[in-house]
Order: C-alpha cells, then sequence, then structure tokens
C-alpha cells in the first residue's frame, strides 16, 4: 500500500532527523551552538511523540524540551561570556569510555524494544486502562493514570521537583535581573504572556478528556515567568517569598490532605471515592499545576530571590513599573 | 470538491516552504534568508491553513487553525526581528 | 487510507525532506543567527508537520500540540536573543 511506503519514508526521515540533531548538539565545540542544537532536538522530539500518537507526551515536549530547558541551558551559560566552549575533555579517554557506554545502553534499550515487540501474547496495559477508566473519574487515559491508579508516582514526582529546587534555592542569591525590555520584547511580552496563561488554564482543563495535564499547563505557566524575567522582572513574574513557599509545596500539600482526609474517611490512602474522583483530580492537578510553574520558575530564576534570606551584594537592577 | 481545492492550497503552502527553505540554504546574507524564512511562515503556513480548514470542514476546526497561523505569524516576526538586530549587534562589535 | 489523506500524507513527506533540507543551514550557517533562523524555519515547519499529522492521523489534539509549540518557540527565540548588557 501507497500509504505505508510513505509512513515508511516518514519514520525514516524523523528517525535520522533526531540522530543527527542529536549528534550536533553535543559534538559542537560552541555552548550556544549546542543550546540552538538542543532546541531543534526537542522541537523534532515534539514531532516524534506525534507521530507515535502520544499527544500528552508531544504536549510536555513542546513546553520543556524546547522551550523551557533551552531558556535554563541559556541562563546558565549567561556567566560565560562571549564565547562558551568546551575544553579538551571532549576528546580523549573519557570521552571514548562515555561514548562506549552510550552505545551500549542504546543497544540494551533497543533489545529489550525488540523482545518486547516479539512476545507472543502479551498483556497489554493499555486494555487494562480501558477497562477500569469508567472507574477513574475522567476520560484521558493518561491523566487517569498519572492522578488515579499511579497517584503515589505522581505525588513522589512532585516531591522530586521540591527537592530539585531546594537544591537550588540553596546554591545562592539569584543571578541579577536582565535590563529592561525594549519596544520590541516588550511587545512580544504584552501578548505572549496571557496568552501562555490562558493556555495553561485550558490545557488544565483539558486534560480530564483531552491530552493535557498538570505538567504541561505547568510548564506554560513557567514558560509566562520565563518571559517576564527576560523582559526584566527580576521576580519572573511570581509573588513575594511567602506565597512563593505555599505554591512550591501546594502540589504535595494537595495530595497530602486529600490522602489524609480520605483516610479519616475511612478509605485508603488516596483512594478516591465513588463519584468524587474527577472533582478531587481537577483539585489536585490545579494545585499540582502551580507547584510545577513555581518550582520551574524559581529553578529558571537560578537561585534565592530577593526576600528569601542572605542577600549577595547586587548590582543595580532597573525596575519595570508593574505591568498588569 | 472543497476537498479538492484545499488539496491544492496545502501544495500551494507547501511550494512556498519549498522556496523558504532553498531561500534560507541559497541566499548570500544573514538578513536576505531571514525574508526568505518569513515568506515561509506567512503564506506558506497560511495556505497550509486555509487548505486543511476546507478538508476539515467545520467552523470551530477554521477558527483554531486561523489563531494558530495568526500566533506563528506574530511570533516569527517578532522572533525574526530580534535575530536580525542581535545580527548587527554583532556586527557592530 | 483515502486518496486526500494520502495526498496529505506526501505532502507531510515534501514538507520533512524540505526541514531537513533547511537545517543544512544550521550546520554550515557562519554565525550564530544563521544556525538560530534554520531552527526557527524548524519550528514553523513542525507547527505545519503537526497541523499535516492532525488530520492524517485523525486526531484534533495535535492542533493543540502545533498551538504550543507555536508559542515556545517564541519563548526560545526570545531567550536565544536577550543579551546582558545591550537591549533587544
Amino acid at each position: 500500500m501507497m500509504a505505508t511506503q510513505l509512513w515508511q519514508i516518514t519514520d525514516l526521515l524523523l528517525a535520522l532527523l533526531a540522530l543527527g540533531l542529536g549528534w550536533a548538539a553535543v559534538s559542537s565545540r560552541d555552548l550556544k551552538r549546542s543550546v540552538v542544537f538542543f532546541i531543534a532536538f526537542g522541537l523534532l522530539l515534539a514531532i516524534i511523540w506525534a507521530r507515535l500518537r502520544a499527544p500528552d507526551l508531544a504536549l510536555a515536549e513542546a513546553a520543556i524540551g524546547a522551550g523551557l530547558s533551552g531558556a535554563l541551558l541559556l541562563s546558565a551559560l549567561r556567566d560565560e561570556g562571549e564565547t562558551a566552549g568546551v575544553d579538551d575533555i571532549q576528546r580523549g579517554p573519557i570521552a571514548a569510555l562515555l561514548s562506549l557506554l552510550s552505545i551500549g545502553l542504546a543497544a540494551a534499550l533497543a533489545w529489550v524494544l525488540v523482545y518486547t515487540l516479539g512476545i507472543a501474547d502479551p498483556v497489554r496495559m493499555a486494555d487494562e486502562i480501558a477497562a477500569q477508566i469508567s472507574n477513574s473519574g475522567v476520560t484521558n487515559p493518561v491523566t487517569a493514570v498519572l492522578l488515579n491508579f499511579r497517584a503515589y508516582d505522581t505525588l513522589l514526582e512532585l516531591a522530586v521537583l521540591l527537592a530539585a529546587v531546594l537544591g537550588i534555592l540553596a546554591l545562592g542569591p539569584a543571578r541579577p535581573a536582565y535590563r529592561a525590555a525594549g519596544p520590541l520584547l516588550d511587545g512580544l511580552i504584552r501578548w505572549l504572556v496571557p496568552l501562555l496563561v490562558l493556555t495553561a488554564g485550558y490545557l488544565l482543563w483539558a486534560g480530564a478528556h483531552a491530552p493535557g495535564g498538570a505538567f504541561q499547563a505547568g510548564a506554560m505557566l513557567a514558560a509566562a515567568a520565563v518571559m517576564l524575567r527576560l523582559g526584566g522582572h527580576p521576580g519572573a513574574g511570581l509573588p513575594g517569598p511567602p506565597l512563593q513557599r505555599l505554591l512550591l509545596t501546594a502540589g504535595i500539600a494537595a495530595f497530602a490532605l486529600v490522602g489524609i482526609a480520605l483516610m479519616a474517611a475511612g478509605h485508603a490512602l488516596l483512594q478516591y471515592p465513588a463519584g468524587w474522583s474527577g472533582v478531587l483530580i481537577l483539585l489536585i492537578e490545579t494545585a499540582a499545576t502551580l507547584a510545577i510553574a513555581t518550582t520551574l520558575a524559581m529553578a529558571y530564576i537560578g537561585g534565592r530571590p530577593v526576600g528569601w534570606g542572605p542577600e549577595a551584594p547586587t548590582t543595580k537592577t532597573v525596575h519595570n513599573e508593574e505591568r498588569n | 470538491m472543497s476537498d479538492l481545492i484545499g488539496l491544492a492550497l496545502v501544495l500551494l503552502g507547501l511550494t512556498f516552504f519549498v522556496a523558504g527553505s532553498i531561500g534560507v540554504l541559497r541566499l548570500p546574507d544573514l538578513h536576505s534568508r531571514l525574508h526568505a524564512l518569513t515568506k515561509a511562515d506567512n503564506l506558506g503556513l497560511g495556505l497550509l491553513c486555509t487548505g486543511l480548514a476546507l478538508i476539515d470542514g467545520g467552523v470551530l476546526n477554521a477558527v483554531k487553525l486561523f489563531l494558530v497561523w495568526l500566533l506563528v505569524l506574530a511570533a516569527s516576526a517578532a522572533a525574526a526581528h530580534m535575530i536580525a538586530q542581535q545580527a548587527m549587534r554583532q556586527e557592530r562589535k | 487510507m483515502s486518496t486526500t489523506s494520502a495526498a496529505l500524507l506526501a505532502g507531510l513527506v515534501v514538507l520533512l525532506l524540505t526541514l531537513a533540507i533547511g537545517l543544512a543551514r544550521a550546520v554550515i550557517g557562519p554565525s550564530l543567527q544563521d544556525r538560530m533562523l534554520s531552527v526557527q524555519l524548524l519550528g514553523t515547519g513542525g507547527v505545519a508537520v503537526l497541523l499535516l499529522l492532525a488530520h492524517v492521523m485523525a486526531t484534533p489534539a495535535l492542533i493543540d500540540v502545533a498551538l504550543v509549540l507555536a508559542l515556545l518557540a517564541a519563548v526560545a527565540a526570545a531567550a536565544l536573543t536577550r543579551r546582558e548588557v545591550d537591549d533587544v
């Protein structure tokens, strides 16, 4: 069939592009060039997830892999100066060892994939989920797994995020803010930030019945914070430190409070009662969205913002008037 | 019938993408390449969206596609401008 | 697969080839800005690819992915071109 061949060509092109961009990202001497290729790789990966019928993953990859990771890497390169390059550790025995280990890992993963696909009578997780989805409170199977069937995993993921941001906060005071934005960037921010916030709300709401959910919505809000910080806001649009602390722990708190309340009512931890699942999931997801957004935004700021603790002697930052 | 028109529009949009790519490769200067790039963005994507809207039918779908095009228009215009400005800053140094 | 979808799929292959060729500028391009603009092409082309995939695979959610991709490509461009000392 003609269509099959076309799909095969598409998949081959996507795979080759992925390999090429990945190679270009790790083999560049100039680190800024590597970041550009890394962003391109993230864009391509989002397309690949879409091709593999995983719109939720495509959304997350587009938001986090293409946009936020690139911004984070660039912010890490900020202090490097004009040309940031890698020294000769790129070639030599350590590099050779790492290459061999990477190839070994890739070969192992490929073997696992081929083996799994060849099993005669597999038990498909998707069938189990489809059987139980009417009990889960949502109709999007990914959200059902993340927020209901495997809710403990999501709770622990939020804890990992919190631990990561605490580590970042412990590193030191935040980097100095950018200069106030010129008319071009300011104009871009004025429509992009509200649109990002709106899309975040949409993804959070749609997560129950369509691809979307807390992680994707949180990443969009974080992208809005990144834009604000790039435009010169030292605090990336976040509220003051007391509210920041509240927001950082909101996801875990929501999970814990719901779980404890359910246990007090006689259920097991996070065993949603029938009829309440949808509401509880939306509640937890909203809190998780805010927590994820604040976590990623503070990770981007890169240190303790003003008001958290011992201040470093900072350079003068230009304060913008309050944007609304 | 609308399928055929839609397909023709999509094809036309794709030719603009091809032209944009060739322009990015063959033109001599960064600024002229940016020019080629934005032609692909504006016209290529616009014709593609119109064609897909005709093929799919449905008002809500068409509105969504139109909004995506509008968004890409604004974003790519700003991005191209910012890239050009950064290039000029580098040249000045 | 209907003829329209097959035709769109063929268009998708052509588009991917075009984007791959356009990425050559990212490899060659002497300055960093040349590479950035090649990635911008990939971004807009990626939106187009996703819109085509949304129809061919009958997954309307991919239009949302295209929307998110467009937004985040703008954020990436802003992050790449932001300068310390000078204004944008």
